[in-house]
């Protein structure tokens, strides 16, 4: 059952680079700030695990500039239901939950990594580049061990880097998109400051000769356990030995808890006007979850969400040139690593395509609709709720998900249980 | 542009009821259309429990769902594993003396009328259920319950329709009904010489002066927790929620699936349209399902929903000709028991299309029996 | 040096740096497959991030825990399969 009940001015949900930087920016104007993350600590994607996992000077910066600015920290917090109408989201803590209004709302729910399936996708070994990323950060040793990295995007260089840096061998980084593209985005980096595209920058110099652009993973193996992956470049076919493969075909915004929210959104994600406000009253919007464009793009965003939403829009507007540029790069990352057609046909009439319900290729198909799909083999029903099959059918079959329900987030059931006095109908 | 196609019935709505019919139509050789506005199975039919359930509210409840019953037995060797056809059977618990009173009174009734039936004591009812509050007075063993999965039933009904040589009109619906046209919405019509209208109710904007209420339930889908329950179980006071007629109600009422994931209901309310979880009566419906189980409690919830029951005023589905309209037939009204009595409905239509005998007397079911009882 | 902890994972004791994430720590004890799909698979972490349950496991007689997100606790008992 919610337990308690919390209210706070603003409350910000997602604890990532945008939501640091917004939380910092509210606070600034002294009214009360709390933010929530389900990680156990803050830092989102790119500085998860605190501070000690991400050394870089700017990630301090924003811890420090955090810590110093008292908003009020709850990690392990999950929101997994929400009210737009009485303001309210209900969060489920690993023994309790409890009801939190809030006078403002800053959603700041990142994004997650696009998975495109093919035969051995689910093999374990086979995981996301974050996902894997993660786990090293979350203690995992990875000395010693063979790791592939494929899919498309930037973060397969910076990945690829820090599993080296922590004794990894990466004998190969498959990049999907051509070299026609990649060039010229690649002369455009040193224009750029942020950390991940430097990286990139420095890895696309330094290991040109691993780093394959035109290259796709086409079948993992042994069933169990990862033991190989088949690529693909042009017309060769080979086996690359591995204990994981690290592959993602970039990110998705996570818009489901905004859209409970009522929060209109877009193709690229929820939709926001100059100040990061969305379509409904109160609520903000920043970073990952309004479209993919990168931590520089999101800890601005983020600012002018913290400011326009304690009221100094003033402020916030010092702040649009900036966001401007970021945005323009962000385009151009999207058209450099734009999938390919192929990558479509990658999954053949076995793969399964939900890993939830075990729901194949073949059985979709046929499936007119998202509803359908889901009503008749039960795509999408499990507990990941569609996150990472509803991307994958939109991706090969053009079927867009339908509405969200709560639970946002599996949740317990005492969870659903408010707070309220009269309950019990009469 | 008229289309040429002809049919000697059409139905209207791909629901389980829809489909039903159109499978005995089509298999007794009637030139047959269906027509669904959505998804197969994405009405009320996607919302519902699937709990196939004999009740006796009344001799004509029970006639229904009793033969219902035995169609569904036929039925079942023949769905397919997605069907989830679960012969789990039905407790109804008794929380107390009284209610215990009832469950022996059930029993009679029941076993009377050859149900297999068994009544569990509380040390029983413990055993059998385990995580059921202790100290329930006892249960009543319905032992020909069962549980499927309405969607893909539907589905399956639908595609036996069309293999008997119907015809499925899918993303269209009917705009409006006159003499032997249906005229859909993208502008076509249909010549058909007989129309069934299995829309749920949404058949009220088909014919007029037809009163049907829609009735809001919410259900709420755990994760799998294999065995946690073994059978369908719902509380006797189900009974007093499901008749009352004016205000919100909420009973317990917990159904495993094949998947070893858990159903959680129910809950009845009028006068709310809207299809949004509300809060307010989903918090309800749990705390009476922790009341009698709660180990609900720690379990992790995957989604909740909603559906609209379609509710006539003397609780019996509207199963035969319209009053007035000679060549238009209702097959709607079945509030929360169209799952169940789906079989039986389309069996029904079908006797009266077909001038056959009915296995039971089909006057209760009959539209236009307010006329015959009040006029 | 960061504290030790010890937990178990399917009956076998392991040690591990405090902070450690359970699905790292499965991963340490040499474990691959976190649990079975529905059809029988096995199956193991795919996003890292808390989104796509892959990494469920049972901790201390619950189900459904997903280890990527939960810190493992000294004296924690954790099954997989
Ligand atoms: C797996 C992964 C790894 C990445 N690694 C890198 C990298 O190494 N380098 C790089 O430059 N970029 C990386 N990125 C891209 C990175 O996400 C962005 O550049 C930037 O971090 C986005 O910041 P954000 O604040 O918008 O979102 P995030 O950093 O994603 O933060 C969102 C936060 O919201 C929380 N959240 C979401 N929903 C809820 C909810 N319902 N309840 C409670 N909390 C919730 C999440 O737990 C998360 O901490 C990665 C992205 C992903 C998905
Ligand atoms: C919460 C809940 C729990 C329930 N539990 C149970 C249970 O355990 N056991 C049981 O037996 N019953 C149960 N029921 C009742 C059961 O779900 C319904 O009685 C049954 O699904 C009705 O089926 P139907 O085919 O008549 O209607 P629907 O499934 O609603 O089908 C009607 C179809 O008609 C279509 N349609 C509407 N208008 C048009 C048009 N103009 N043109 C074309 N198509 C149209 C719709 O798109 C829809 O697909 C429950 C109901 C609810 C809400
Ligand atoms: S690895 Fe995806 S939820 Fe843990």
């Amino acid at each position: 059952m919610t337990e308690a009940r919390r209210t706070v001015d603003i409350l910000v949900v997602g604890a990532g680079p945008a939501g640091m930087a917004a939380a910092v920016r509210a606070r600034e104007s002294g009214r009360g700030v709390l933010v929530l993350d389900d990680n156990p600590a803050p830092g989102g994607q790119i500085w998860r695990g605190g501070q000690e996992h991400s050394p870089s000077a700017r990630a301090s910066s924003w811890f420090a500039k955090m810590a110093a600015s008292g908003a009020q920290v709850i990690a392990g917090a999950r929101i997994v239901d929400g009210d737009a109408k009485r303001q309210c989201l209900t969060v489920e803590m690993p023994d309790s939950a409890f009801e939190v209004s809030y006078d403002k709302l800053i959603l700041a729910t990142g994004a997650r990594e696009l998975f495109l399936p093919f035969p051995g996708w689910t093999i374990p070994g086979v995981m996301g580049v974050g996902g894997l990323q993660a786990l090293v950060k979350s203690g995992l040793p990875v000395t010693g061990k063979r790791i592939v990295v494929a899919g498309s995007g930037p973060l397969l260089l910076a990945a690829a880097a820090y599993f080296r840096a922590h004794g990894a061998i990466v004998p190969i980084v498959a990049e999907q998109a051509p070299v026609s593209r990649l060039a010229p985005f690649a002369s455009r980096l040193a224009k750029h400051p942020g950390k991940l595209f430097q990286a990139a920058a420095l890895r696309l110099a330094l290991h040109r000769s691993r780093y394959r652009s035109s290259c796709w993973a086409i079948r993992a193996s042994e069933t169990e356990r990862l033991e190989s992956v088949q690529l693909q470049q042009h017309n060769r076919v080979w086996l690359e030995p591995c204990e994981y493969l690290a592959v993602a075909y970039g990110f998705i915004s996570n818009v489901e808890l905004a859209v409970l929210m009522q929060c209109q959104t877009g193709a690229a994600g929820v939709r926001v006007n100059d100040l990061q406000e969305t379509s409904q009253n109160q609520i903000y919007c920043a970073g990952e979850c309004t479209g993919i464009g990168g931590v520089d793009l999101s800890i601005i965003e983020g600012e002018i969400a913290g400011y326009a939403a304690s009221g100094r829009d003033d402020l916030a507007g010092n702040l649009f040139k900036k966001r401007d540029k970021a945005r323009q790069f962000a385009a151009a990352l999207e058209s450099a690593f734009a999938l390919r057609d192929e990558l479509r046909s990658l999954a053949d009439a076995g793969t399964i395509i939900c890993r939830c319900e075990d729901v194949t290729r073949e059985r979709l198909e046929p499936m007119r609709s998202w509803r359908s799909a889901k009503l008749q083999t039960r795509c999408g029903m499990g507990p990941c709720q569609g996150r990472i099959c509803g991307p994958i059918l939109e991706f090969l079959l053009g079927l867009h998900p339908e509405s969200v329900r709560p639970p946002v987030f599996p949740a317990r059931v005492e969870t659903l249980l408010r707070q309220e006095e009269e309950t019990r109908p009469t | 542009m008229p289309s040429a196609a002809s049919f000697d019935i059409a139905v209207v709505g791909a629901g389980i009821v829809g489909a039903a019919c159109a499978r005995e139509f089509a298999e007794a050789g009637l030139r047959t259309a269906l027509i669904e506005a959505e998804a197969i199975g994405g009405g009320a039919t996607a919302a519902g429990m699937g709990h196939l359930a004999v009740m006796d509210d009344s001799e004509a409840q029970f006639a229904l769902t009793r033969y219902s019953q035995v169609l569904w037995k036929e039925l079942a060797a023949e769905l397919p594993a997605e069907c989830e056809y679960l012969p789990c059977g039905a407790m109804w618990i008794a929380a107390d003396e009284e209610e215990m009173a009832e469950v022996h009174r059930k029993q009679r009734y029941y076993s009377e009328r050859g149900v297999p039936v068994e009544v569990l004591d509380t040390s029983s009812l413990a055993d059998a259920e385990p995580n059921l509050r202790r100290g329930m007075a006892g249960a009543l063993l319905l032992k020909d319950d069962s549980v499927v999965y309405p969607p893909c039933v539907a589905q399956f009904l639908v595609a036996q329709a069309q293999r008997d040589g119907a015809t499925l009109i899918l993303g269209r619906r009917v705009m409006r009904i006159d003499g032997n046209t249906a005229k859909l919405d993208d502008g076509s019509i249909l010549f058909s010489d007989n129309f069934v209208l299995a829309n749920g109710s949404s058949a009220t904007s088909l014919v007029r002066d037809l009163q049907i209420q829609p009735r809001k339930g919410h259900l709420v889908i755990t994760d799998r927790y294999p065995r946690f329950v073994r059978h369908q179980i719902i509380e006797l006071g189900y009974l007093k929620s499901a008749h009352a007629t004016r205000a919100d109600s909420v009973a317990f009422n917990v159904q495993p699936r094949s998947s070893g994931q858990l159903l959680i209901g129910s809950s009845r309310q009028f006068g709310n349209e809207e299809a949004g979880v509300d809060g307010k009566i989903v918090s309800a419906m749990l705390q009476r399902a922790f009341e009698y189980m709660p180990g609900l409690k720690k379990l992790s919830a995957i989604r909740t929903w909603t559906g609209f029951r379609a509710a006539t005023a003397d609780k019996l589905p509207l199963i035969g000709p319209s009053p007035g309209r000679e060549n238009v037939y209702l097959a709607t009204g079945h509030e929360g028991l169209g799952i169940t009595t789906s079989l039986c409905t389309a069996k029904l239509l079908g006797d009266l299309l077909l001038r056959r005998t009915p296995v039971i007397n089909i006057a209760p079911y009959l539209p236009d029996r307010s006329y015959a009882v009040h006029g | 040096m960061a504290e030790m902890i010890s937990l178990s994972i399917n009956g076998v004791s392991i040690r591990v740096p405090a902070g450690t994430m359970v699905a790292a720590a499965v991963l340490i004890a040499g474990e691959t497959m976190f649990r079975r799909s529905v059809s029988g698979e096995a199956r193991g972490p795919l996003c890292g991030m808390g989104v796509c349950f892959e990494c469920r496991v049972t901790i201390d007689e619950a189900p459904h825990c997903r280890s990527c997100q939960i810190i493992c606790r000294d004296g924690m008992k954790v099954r997989t399969g």
